[in-house]
């Protein structure tokens, strides 16, 4: 593929989607259900175009793009490398592959798949930008476009649950600003690969005080988009409340690509050798991605609901990443890669099921589980799949993730992030097997069962208030699609697949690592 | 001290701007108060990057066309772009936040966050 081809790649994955959000708007003045159709033409089209891209990646190296042709020295540069092409095909993969439950899930209406294009646009800029800048203005219109789709919900809950998030995620993403600003005062750059060179050379070289506090603002700004405990509350509120059609792309995808920027921060930006002479700077991160873990997973096995309890495993595994950022050495990186894609694969899947069962069962509590295999065995079987690759039994790309992240820590001899992660295993299977039980071994009582789609309770609380009628209402099995059932299955397959490909991963990651670390 | 104080005052008022936009988000318990805390809390760092810029006896960054542009003393243009980008984003987020408050108001009828904690304790 000639040069000029594949550098435009990037650019029409951050800039199609951005356009193309505009479309189900001007033909929605025309066509009711416009809106589902284009946005599953371009997220299809764009997960082909990714595929090139990583094929090109693969053979040809990094590809560079230089907008408008301005020079690096102060124009802006989209990088598609190794590692932002794994996430790219993560974001355009998944956003493709939830469009499944939305068609009839809902939220339905063309301003929500303008959203949803706003969204891809978003993340796809931060996975492939290269300068710090830039990294800011995606990062607010990714939070900008999340705010609005959790929003869409039908409930009043989910407006609180939006402007709760929209109110920390600003605060976190002012504070990575800060630090840029700090970085650029001590440098004069904004560019990610001129501030790895300027930033030793700066005055001080790594022992500058700038350098060292725009580190420290950088880590806690994403430390809140990635909601790390103490920092991590907005995030069961935005996941509990956002529509059952908008939670899977958020819990998949928003912290995800959050993460993977803070990776490339500390990584490229910061590099290594800051990392292991700023003192401290190790340990500050691996304990706040340890605590996260122990926090996380202890409050996810006393949740009641289920869409909340995965959101608390949320600020567990990415605990676990952040972590295992911390640990600096290769494995561990490659690892953390591994585990962020992982989770976003089975976290879409789960969020997804949990969306199926609420759909088509009424379910939302651990309790209202009660028999569901027996009733529902295609959506509980996939669930219990992405429940056990959850835990990190092999074969599973939560094995893979988690078993090279302990071998970091093992080869770091940080002990005590090798004995987090056991401890959040046992964490993570007693919140998942009290689901597993429930679907599975416990016999559904239909009398303790008031959302049950054929008990009669149904035909009269119909007025009783907006919680119950909209759990009672939503009890309907014709609703469920052969589709939503499919994509559920397609992600239990994907999460058992991958777990094969550890070896794939790793040769995939190498050269990336490897110039990271030297 | 008092020699730092003089010429760099405006970074202090910088961050106690800050400090007292993430306060009144914080501390206040009425939702519109609190945007304007986020509000508040974005302007300080705006002001902060653009005394960043400034360069002491430099003018405006506008080269005219026809002197020698390296002779001119300019204050750094880039922090301004920064903050104009930073203007934006900012509007943009206080409309979405707007918008998100009138839907509450809409629904439990109160801007007040305990009323509201209230509110939904009992539903």
């Amino acid at each position: 593929m000639s040069d000029a081809l594949s550098e435009a790649i990037p650019v029409l994955l951050v800039a199609a989607p951005i356009l193309a959000a505009t479309l189900p708007l001007v033909f929605g003045l025309r066509f009711d259900r416009a809106g589902w159709l284009f946005t599953t033409l371009t997220t299809s089209s764009l997960f082909v175009a990714t595929v090139v891209l990583a094929t090109v990646v693969y053979s040809e190296g990094t590809v560079i793009h230089q907008l408008g042709g301005y020079p690096r020295a102060y124009g802006i540069e989209l990088v598609a490398d190794r590692l932002s092409t794994t996430i790219a095909l993560l974001v355009t993969g998944t956003s493709a592959g939830v469009l499944a439950y939305t068609r009839l899930g809902g939220p339905r209406g063309n301003t929500f798949y303008s959203g949803y294009l706003l969204l891809v646009g978003g993340l796809l800029g931060l996975t492939f930008t290269g300068d710090v800048f830039n990294m800011f203005v995606f990062l607010e219109i990714t939070g900008l476009a999340t705010y609005a789709l959790i929003a869409s919900g039908d409930g009043p809950e989910s407006a609180v649950a939006g402007l709760k998030y929209l109110i920390v995620g600003t605060v976190g993403a002012s504070l990575y600003l800060l630090g840029v600003g700090l970085l650029f005062m001590a440098t004069g750059t904004l560019n990610m690969i001129e501030l790895a060179e300027a930033i030793p050379q700066a005055q001080g070289g790594y022992e500058n005080t700038l350098v060292r506090a725009a580190f420290a603002f950088v880590f806690v700004g994403f430390a809140i988009k990635v909601a790390q405990w103490p920092v991590h509350a907005w995030q069961p509120d935005a996941y509990q409340h956002a529509p059952d059609g908008v939670t899977p792309l958020v819990a998949a995808l928003v912290s995800t690509v959050s993460a993977y920027a803070l990776a490339r921060v500390m990584y490229t930006v910061f590099t290594v050798d800051f990392l292991t002479q700023t003192p401290y700077a190790r340990e500050i991160v691996i304990t706040v991605g340890a605590v996260s873990v122990v926090a996380g997973s202890t409050l996810a096995v006393i949740q009641r609901d289920v869409k909340r309890m995965l959101a608390y495993s949320s600020v567990s595994q990415f605990g676990l990443v952040v972590a295992a950022y911390g640990l600096v050495t290769e494995t561990a990186l490659v690892g953390a890669v591994i585990h962020l894609v992982g989770h976003g694969i089975m976290k879409a899947g789960l969020f997804i099921a949990a969306g199926v069962i609420a759909l088509g069962y009424g379910a939302r509590t651990v309790d209202e589980y009660a028999g569901l295999a027996a009733r529902r065995p295609v959506v509980a079987g996939g669930m219990a799949v992405l429940l056990i690759a959850l835990i990190g039994i092999p074969p599973s790309v939560g094995f893979v993730g988690k078993w090279y992240i302990a071998l970091g820590a093992v080869q770091a001899e940080v002990w005590s992030v090798a004995a987090v992660i056991f401890l959040s295993t046992m964490l993570t299977l007693a919140y998942s097997a009290r689901l597993l039980e429930k679907m599975y071994f416990t016999p559904a009582n239909w009398l303790e069962d008031p959302h049950a789609p054929d008990a009669d309770v149904v035909a009269t609380d119909g007025g009783s208030g907006p919680g119950l009628t909209r759990q009672s209402d939503r009890a309907r099995p014709d609703a469920v699609s052969i589709g939503m059932l499919s994509i559920v299955v397609v992600a239990a397959v994907l999460a058992v697949a991958l777990g094969f490909s550890g070896d794939l991963f790793y040769d995939w990651l190498e050269p990336f690592v490897s110039e990271v670390f030297n | 001290m008092i020699e730092y104080l003089d010429t760099h005052y405006t970074y202090v008022l910088a961050f106690v701007l800050l400090a007292i936009g993430l306060y009144m988000m914080i501390a206040n318990e009425n939702l519109v108060k609190k945007v304007i805390g986020v509000n508040l809390f974005q302007t300080a760092i705006f002001l902060f990057f653009v005394s960043v810029a400034y360069v002491e006896g430099g003018d405006a960054p506008i080269v005219p066309a026809e002197t020698n542009p390296g002779e001119l003393l300019v204050a750094s243009p880039l922090p301004h772009v920064i903050v104009l980008t930073a203007i934006v984003v900012g509007v943009a987020l206080t409309a979405v936040a707007l918008a998100l408050i009138v839907r509450i108001y809409a629904e439990y009828g109160t801007l007040r966050e305990d009323t509201l904690r209230e509110v939904r304790a009992d539903e």
